[in-house]
């Protein structure tokens, strides 16, 4: 049944189709109840499924975290919510020293089955402490797995599969694609979790890249096309696992490389994707790999300079015009 | 009580500064309904004006300080220009941070504001360091830290509030309890609701004001600021009420009508006002005052649309040092790479 639907409105349905067929998901986190979420996605949760299963906390990101961490080595299935993902910096020793280590440094014994959702990035002149991209923190660190859906039918279902994972999963939405509408049918087969999507195909270049970008990768795609350019753009859909065949296969094909991503370049998701597209598709490369980011800058509030700090489809398509010349 | 509160003309001036926040924050909500704002994230702090005119007229030139996202109203009252403060709000080149900040990152080194906060309890600690630092150099300079009930339920506060009372540090912690964290109340948010308790838990002299009489704040600061001054550091809770949302788009509809009529009337100006009158003011007098500042709060939304977006390059100024090479800009480095073949 094909339907119009929000990301937002994907969302808040995985986590209460969720919440419906497992009694041990709960959601906690600030304002995720009687508030109805910062950007109103969990709106209608606590109607439904009551406070026990809707936590509203305090401003207490370590605890809420951490508390996720002890419920889920309990035996439940918490989805912790930080209402951006700046705050993560507030929570970190929790995440990264014990969620993402407990199955390891305790030899095997437990896991810890916690969604920690969140949100990012820029588009609202919400400032530097509430715009940034920071997945490249999670993907550093050995023990996350790390999931961010750029469609309306990714929101649903690598929610839903994230809630199925025997480790942490760190759940990065886009606050800009809050809005963002699809027609969808949620009962069409999606992608297994980690493989990733070819979402156009095409001779001349690849374009790697997730989350809001794969929309500007599209959009540039699309301008591209009508210059006789043919891209392929690739969403990863999830950054770990991370689809490597999938990259590989289009390199070697297409012989050109870009990758995209909204966080800052240095040491960012697209520099480890384009020394791995260099390390194994060296033999197939026309090009260097490019890598297409954030400015090495904070955010500022200026929503000139917060536009202009980040890709957009007029970067993309003139970039990836240069590197097929 | 100080000389400055205890006669209507200190009052009076009491009055003045607390009327300016509340119009600047007025004409914030107004710069925000003719889109020239930059964004929506903007927390005004109309109905707390008592704690912010209250503990910075107890505080003194060279004194630093830090605040919360909420915090125009402070560093208003501790001598922050309108037209500055509103064109960073605006994110022009001419606020205070060169438009890279806005409305939750103001700060000037010049009037010691160390800086406004977006994550919560953020600007805590370095206060504690600005005062480790005044004690050292025994320059006889407080630091105060202003932050909102929600920030309470922070461990970084307790770290911070621990260590200024180990060392003995020239420190104030002033929460400024409007009684919502965003849309969770304080007794939703804790079973602690005696908020200087805990402070005292930590050996720091403490108290808590009622936020309605401006006079009754000042007296209560001024004793905590002389005691961190003298080494015994201090925390000062003021129960005041947030009398809007949460932000701009936030109609606060997890709020009853009855507990915001009850809240909008612990007005501490509508306070001030009615002991002014008391006190033998003329209404027009009074009058006059909110009519010369409504003319420079007008003045400083015309400054701000007036000014000028920040040049595109500043982009990369001030990630580091002056002198020190910027950032190498994304569209330079691909001319760079591309031009190679």
């Amino acid at each position: 049944m094909t339907e119009t639907l929000t990301y937002r409105d994907a969302i808040r349905r995985a986590l209460a189709d969720a919440m419906r067929a497992d009694p041990d998901v709960f959601v906690i986190g600030e304002e995720v109840g009687r508030y109805g979420g910062a950007y109103a996605v969990t709106t209608g949760l606590l109607e439904e499924f009551g406070p026990e299963r809707m936590i509203d906390t305090p401003i207490s990101e370590q605890g809420i975290v951490g508390t996720a961490v002890g419920a889920a080595m309990a035996g439940m299935r918490p989805v912790a919510e930080l209402m951006y993902v700046d705050f993560i910096g507030v929570s970190m020793d929790q995440l990264c020293n014990q969620a993402a280590k407990i199955r390891y440094m305790f030899g095997g014994q437990i896991g810890v089955p916690m969604v920690l959702r969140t949100q990012g990035g820029t588009g609202r002149s919400a400032g530097a402490q509430h715009s940034q991209s920071l997945e490249a923190y999670v993907m550093h660190m050995p023990g996350l797995r790390l999931a961010m859906p750029a469609t309306v039918a990714d929101a649903y279902h690598l929610l839903r599969q994230s809630l199925r994972q025997p480790d942490p999963v760190v759940f990065i939405e886009h606050k800009s694609l809050y809005a963002h509408a699809e027609e969808v049918d949620l009962s069409a087969p999606v992608p297994d979790w980690g493989r990733a999507a070819i979402r156009r195909q095409g001779r001349d270049l690849v374009i790697v890249t997730y989350s809001r970008q794969v929309l500007y990768a599209l959009e540039a795609a699309e301008t591209l096309a009508a210059e006789g350019i043919e891209a392929t753009v690739i969403d990863l859909r999830t950054l770990n696992p991370l689809d490597f065949a999938t990259i590989g296969a289009e390199v070697e094909r297409t012989g050109r490389a870009m990758v995209v991503s909204e966080g800052p370049l240095t040491a960012g998701v697209a520099a480890e994707l384009a020394a791995r597209i260099s390390e194994e598709c060296f033999d197939y490369l026309e090009n260097p790999v490019l890598r297409i980011a954030g400015e090495d800058v904070p955010i500022s509030v200026s929503t000139a300079l917060e536009t202009a700090s980040v890709p957009g489809p007029e970067l993309i398509a003139d970039a990836a015009r240069r590197l097929v010349a | 009580m100080t000389a400055a509160a205890s006669s209507n003309t200190g009052l009076e001036a009491l009055y003045r500064q607390m009327r300016r926040i509340r119009t600047f924050e007025e004409r914030v909500g107004e710069l925000f309904v003719r889109g020239e704002s930059a964004g929506s994230m903007l927390h005004l702090s109309i109905g707390e004006e008592s704690p912010a005119v209250g503990v910075c007229t107890a505080m003194k030139d060279g004194d630093t300080f830090t605040t919360h996202h909420r915090g125009h109203g402070i560093f208003l009252a501790r001598g922050a220009d309108p037209n500055r403060m509103m064109a960073e709000i605006a994110g022009k080149e001419t606020g205070y941070c060169r438009g890279k900040g806005g409305s939750m990152h103001i700060a000037d080194m010049g009037l010691g504001h160390l800086g406004a906060n977006a994550i919560v309890g953020g600007g805590v600690p370095a206060v504690v360091g600005a005062a480790l630092v005044a004690k050292r150099r025994n320059s006889g300079a407080v630091s105060v830290a202003f932050f909102g009930d929600g920030a309470m339920q922070q461990g970084v506060i307790y770290e911070s509030m621990n260590m200024a009372a180990l060392w003995g540090l020239p420190a104030v912690f002033v929460c400024i309890n409007n009684q919502w964290g965003m849309g969770t109340r304080i007794d939703q948010a804790t079973r602690a609701t005696a908020l200087h308790e805990r402070a005292k838990a930590f050996g720091l002299a403490a108290e808590t004001v009622d936020g309605r009489d401006v006079r009754e704040v000042h007296a209560a600061a001024a004793r905590i600021l002389d005691g961190a001054r003298a080494g015994s550091p201090g925390f000062l809770a003021v129960d005041c009420y947030r009398f809007f949302g949460h932000a701009r788009k936030d109609k606060s509809p997890y709020r009853t009508p009855e507990e915001e009529d009850e809240g909008r009337a612990r007005d501490p100006i509508a306070f001030a006002r009615a002991a002014l009158i008391e006190g033998g003011m003329a209404e027009g007098a009074i009058g006059a005052i909110d009519d010369e500042v409504a003319r420079e709060m007008d003045a400083s939304i015309d400054f701000a649309i007036a000014s000028a977006a920040p040049a595109m390059d500043t982009m990369f100024r001030d990630v580091y040092a002056p002198g020190e090479p910027e950032p190498e800009p994304l569209r330079t480095r691909i001319d760079r790479i591309l031009a190679r073949d």
